[in-house]
């Protein structure tokens, strides 16, 4: 027990001295928070179009002051043909043109139906949709100012309840997600490159002379991360619920034990990675190209996995981060309990159990 | 020039030699162009929709049938209770539950007037409320048709409707891939060339050769571009690749000028392996170097456009992704594959992005000391 | 007259209060192999950082083929040959290919750089491992390999930090013949060692303790001032004392 102590400080002591790495370790999850609970949001505000009124009438008048004021339009300025609309649109600032037809209140006072164009720049369907959704309740809206008289009959109204993040802030969605990713970054990663570099530098010979099972040099190698890890879920956390208010509401100790189950689960992957290569280099490459990207789009917080393609789909039940994500989400915003999530968590010890195994046979094999 | 031309065939020759780097550099992001465009899609489908029906009434069928035929939504069952629903909900098995209460149908008729029940699972703000939406299009759709069968036609005062007719331009289709791969390549160009720029000064501080380097005549400028110019080229060959993919694989074919896309690559690889190179001029290792370069690019990428609008951005981010080479690229990349701008539409672009590389390689070259 | 390639007058440098090298003065003349002893930690790896124009000294002068030190860098690198103690040739290129590169950079013409990898490949017996990465050559190969790169443009002097650590006697021998034949050729040797038995080598020493210069001479008369028989036992005299290294 106590050489393995012995090992420990040592690894401290490295981890602790390499001062710009610690900033990053430590920053990395700051900066994460802030910019996704900030800066980062799919919402549609405030976007720039362009009105081609060629009615000038009373009706579309009325129409264009009532997008005006809306607050997810900013009228940039009025164009008159097809060719200004492209300029426009090819320098890249209109999102949407909005055209109003020669006749248009004269073809709705007379024949009761009158055509709005409009034109979305589609490069970003998503934009491109919300914004004619957006412009679309505008219409409606206006629509229903008109027709205030007439009451309709047989009314269904459907009363909505938002569960667990009644403000659809993006929090919800994205604290867990980053917890995810800083975890499996910073385990994943440097574990795999110390363990490499020892290589690399030929003093892991020297340790794996020494008495002690290679497997405590391993473990001590692992520690320090551990502990790191665990400060930055706390971290995490405390931004989260005092900078971003937003509470917990699960089990504390429930989240920090799955914390760190899901915290060696990549520091396996990290001694899997060591295991199998001989460089820092390679080490790295494989850490960011190959575990980053898809961690970021497989767990789940960028992207619904529901959407791809069912290949895909399989392919993300394998990434530790998917289940980890969704454990969080459970017991951070919904508050359940074990039972809820008994499941992800078996799949979790299961992934830790297989990447283990796997890199100790290979160590071996090494080793032979 | 002579000089550089031997550093260059010293550094061609290390790089190949290493077949893992290589392999990264070729292989890995044809993969993730490959996989990334599938996978990056905010397309709210196949909602999960779990229904109460207290009214087992021909009504409540109708309107369940009306969902699941949307093609929206997909029913995960219909229970008996609300409590048995929600517990659907707390194991992520269903996003909605709609709750049709007890006499709705007999309501209706009688009393004019109906509430049905939904909760939604808000933890993610976008599907909630595109989720909520469709289903209160589809209610609405149905409130329509019951309407109609019910009531004669005149008993109202047809009122008049404003019909609204959207074109889309530039992404007829409405594919979220055509909007992700330039996207994405610009992204992966600036992770490869940044990072192992980065990483490459350093190696060779950490394994000593580097000292051997400050001690010929080698100036500065020439070791650096040495560096630059063998990252250039690669990073160019993974362009290449990238549109090749893009083309080959998603049919996605540039509206603008190839040779102004080429153009503007060069000058914005410039800039982002200037800044791998300046990372590397502040590292002792290869570690440092690595999490140094990982962090800016991280936070570039992230800021740059690609996942979250920049115009949905506070003005505080907006100011900074001013200083974001990334978000230029991705921009560029974006006007030019699909809608065919010009060079006078991405001027500024081009520009900005000049100005940074002039920035990072000499703040590089004046960082790199041969004499300390 | 013996033509002075390296001179230097209380050359002296500080690292924050601890001065590694203090106030040093020597003379080297052209063609002598001169070795510069001191045990671990005396200053000697500093001391020669400064004459190649890697560090810039602290105080002092110091001229080297008549450039300044302080203000004539790159001219001195482009008059000198460097050997550190990593032997800092590329492990990932070729022997061929290494000549090839450190040609180029100290401005060799290609025919030149043909004619003299030729020749080094031949006076080292090395033809047959032309081809072979360097990284995969024994380390006494590697070492001569290194010195005879540092002297491919005929430097007027080479710098040479701790060439022989690490490896065997007889390539040792082997070494010193060929460090021997280049100061034939006029090429002045700067060479750190804490090995006693290379001082014999050398033309004069002088032995640095605690950053200072406590003995300058050659091997015979130092071993005469001492009253001893080995390089050896001069050391054990002048660096009993020493406050710095092991």
């Amino acid at each position: 027990m106590k050489q393995f102590l012995t090992f420990v400080k040592k690894e401290f002591a490295h981890v602790l001295r390499d001062r710009k790495t610690l900033l990053i370790l430590f920053g990395l999850p700051v900066v994460q928070i802030l910019i996704f609970g900030f800066a980062l949001t799919n919402e549609v505000k405030k976007s720039k179009i362009i009105i081609v009124d060629q009615a000038k009438d009373l009706a579309s008048q009325k129409i264009i002051t009532k997008i005006g004021t809306s607050q997810y339009f900013d009228i940039e300025n009025t164009a008159m043909n097809r060719q200004q609309i492209e300029k426009q649109f090819k320098e890249g600032e209109i999102k949407l043109a909005v055209i109003f037809p020669e006749h248009f209140n004269h073809d709705l006072l007379h024949q009761n139906k009158a055509t709005i164009q409009v034109i979305a720049d589609s490069t970003d369907p998503n934009t491109a949709n919300t914004l004619t959704n957006y412009l679309s309740s505008v219409i409606a809206d206006y629509q229903t100012e008109l027709n205030r008289k007439s009451q309709t009959p047989y009314r269904i109204i459907p009363e909505m309840r938002m569960l667990y993040n009644p403000e659809l802030k993006g929090a919800p969605n994205f604290v867990p997600g980053v917890m995810a990713l800083v975890l499996m970054l910073v385990c994943v990663m440097m574990t795999a490159i110390s363990i490499v570099k020892e290589k690399e530098t030929g003093t892991m010979e020297i340790l794996l002379v020494s008495p002690f099972r290679p497997i405590l040099v391993i473990l001590a190698k692992a520690f320090p991360y551990l502990i790191l890890s665990l400060g930055n879920v706390c971290t995490i956390l405390l931004l989260s619920v005092f900078v971003l208010g937003l509470p917990i509401s699960g089990s504390i100790f429930l989240l920090f034990a799955e914390s760190t189950l899901f915290i060696i689960t990549c520091l396996s992957l990290g001694l899997l990675i060591s295991v199998n290569t001989e460089s820092q280099q390679v080490a790295m490459l494989i850490s960011l190209m190959g575990m980053l990207l898809p961690t970021v789009m497989f767990s789940g917080f960028m992207f619904p996995i529901e959407n791809m393609p069912v290949a895909l789909q399989w392919l993300s039940n394998l990434i530790p981060a998917k289940w980890f994500y969704i454990i969080v989400k459970s017991i951070m915003i919904k508050g359940v309990g074990f039972t809820a999530i008994w499941q992800e968590t078996l799949i979790l010890v299961g992934i830790t159990l297989i990447l283990l195994t796997v890199s100790i046979k290979n160590f071996k094999i090494r080793l032979a | 020039m002579r000089t550089i031309k031997f550093l260059l065939q010293k550094e061609f020759r290390q790089i190949f030699r290493n077949s893992a780097i290589v392999a990264m550099i070729l292989v890995v992001p044809v993969m993730q162009l490959l996989i990334l465009p599938l996978a990056a899609n905010y397309e709210v489908k196949d909602i999960n929709i779990t229904v109460v029906d207290n009214d087992h009434s021909s009504y409540s069928a109708k309107l369940i049938s009306k969902i699941t035929s949307s093609g929206y939504f997909k029913m995960t069952g219909v229970k008996t209770s609300f409590k048995e629903a929600f517990k659907l909900i707390e194991t992520d098995e269903a996003d909605l539950v709609l709750e049709i209460p007890y006499g709705f149908e007999q309501r209706l008729i009688k009393e004019d007037e109906q509430k049905v029940f939904v909760a939604v699972n808000a933890i993610n703000g976008t599907k909630a409320n595109l989720g909520g939406a469709y289903l209160g299009t589809i209610i609405s759709n149905f409130n329509s048709d019951v309407r109609m069968r019910i009531d004669v036609p005149g008993k109202f005062n047809s009122k008049p409707v404003i019909d609204v007719a959207p074109t889309n331009w530039y992404n007829p289709l409405m594919n979220y891939r055509v909007y992700m791969v330039p996207g994405i390549l610009a992204v992966l160009l600036t992770l490869i060339g940044g990072y192992l720029t980065s990483l490459n000064i350093v190696k060779e501080k950490e394994v000593g050769t580097i000292e051997q380097i400050n001690v010929t005549p080698i100036k500065k400028y020439q070791f650096v571009l040495g560096k630059l110019i063998p990252f250039l080229v690669l990073s160019l060959v993974v362009f290449t690749l990238g549109l090749l993919v893009a083309w080959l694989v998603y049919g996605i074919f540039p509206e603008g000028s190839i040779l102004l896309m080429y153009g503007f690559v060069l000058v914005y690889l410039l800039a982002v392996l200037g800044l791998g190179l300046l990372i590397s001029t502040y590292c002792e290792t290869q570690q440092q170097a690595m999490f140094i370069a990982f962090f800016f690019l991280m936070i570039f990428i992230m800021m740059g456009g690609l996942f979250t609008p920049i115009e949905s951005m506070p003005d505080w981010a907006k100011a900074i992704t001013k200083f974001n080479p990334v978000s230029y690229m991705i921009d560029v990349m974006r006007m030019i594959v699909l809608k065919g701008s010009s060079f006078g539409d991405i001027k500024y672009h081009f520009a900005k992005i000049l100005l940074f590389a002039v920035v990072f390689n000499t703040w590089a070259i004046f960082n790199y000391k041969k004499t300390t | 007259m013996k033509e002075t390639v390296i001179k230097t007058e209380k050359l002296t440098k500080r690292f924050g209060d601890f001065i590694a090298t203090n106030e040093i003065t020597l003379e080297v003349y052209k063609g002598e192999i001169f070795g510069f002893l001191g045990a671990n930690g005396a200053g000697k790896t500093t001391a020669m950082r400064m004459l190649c124009g890697l560090s810039i000294p602290s105080s002092g002068d110091a001229a080297i083929a008549g450039y300044d030190v302080y203000k004539q860098t790159e001219q001195i690198k482009k008059n000198i040959g460097y050997m550190s103690q990593k032997f800092s040739l590329y492990e990932d290129l070729t022997v061929l290919e290494n000549i090839k590169f450190f040609g180029g950079i100290y401005g060799l013409t290609d025919k030149k750089i043909k004619s003299k990898s030729e020749e080094l490949l031949n006076e080292l017996g090395m033809e047959s491992e032309a081809k072979k990465l360097v990284g995969s050559l024994p380390l006494g190969w590697k070492q001569k390999l290194s010195f005879s790169v540092a002297i491919l443009h005929e430097p007027k002097i080479v710098f040479l930090d701790e060439p022989t650590g690490g490896v065997d006697p007889v390539t040792r021998r082997q070494f010193w013949d060929l460090i021997y034949n280049a100061a034939e050729r006029g090429i002045t040797i700067f060479v750190t060692t804490h090995y006693m038995d290379e001082a014999e080598y050398c033309n004069r020493i002088s032995i640095m303790v605690d950053g200072r210069i406590k003995a300058l001479n050659s091997p015979a008369n130092l071993k005469k001032q001492f009253s001893v028989n080995s390089m050896d036992e001069v050391f054990f005299e002048l660096a009993r004392g020493a406050k710095r290294g092991e």
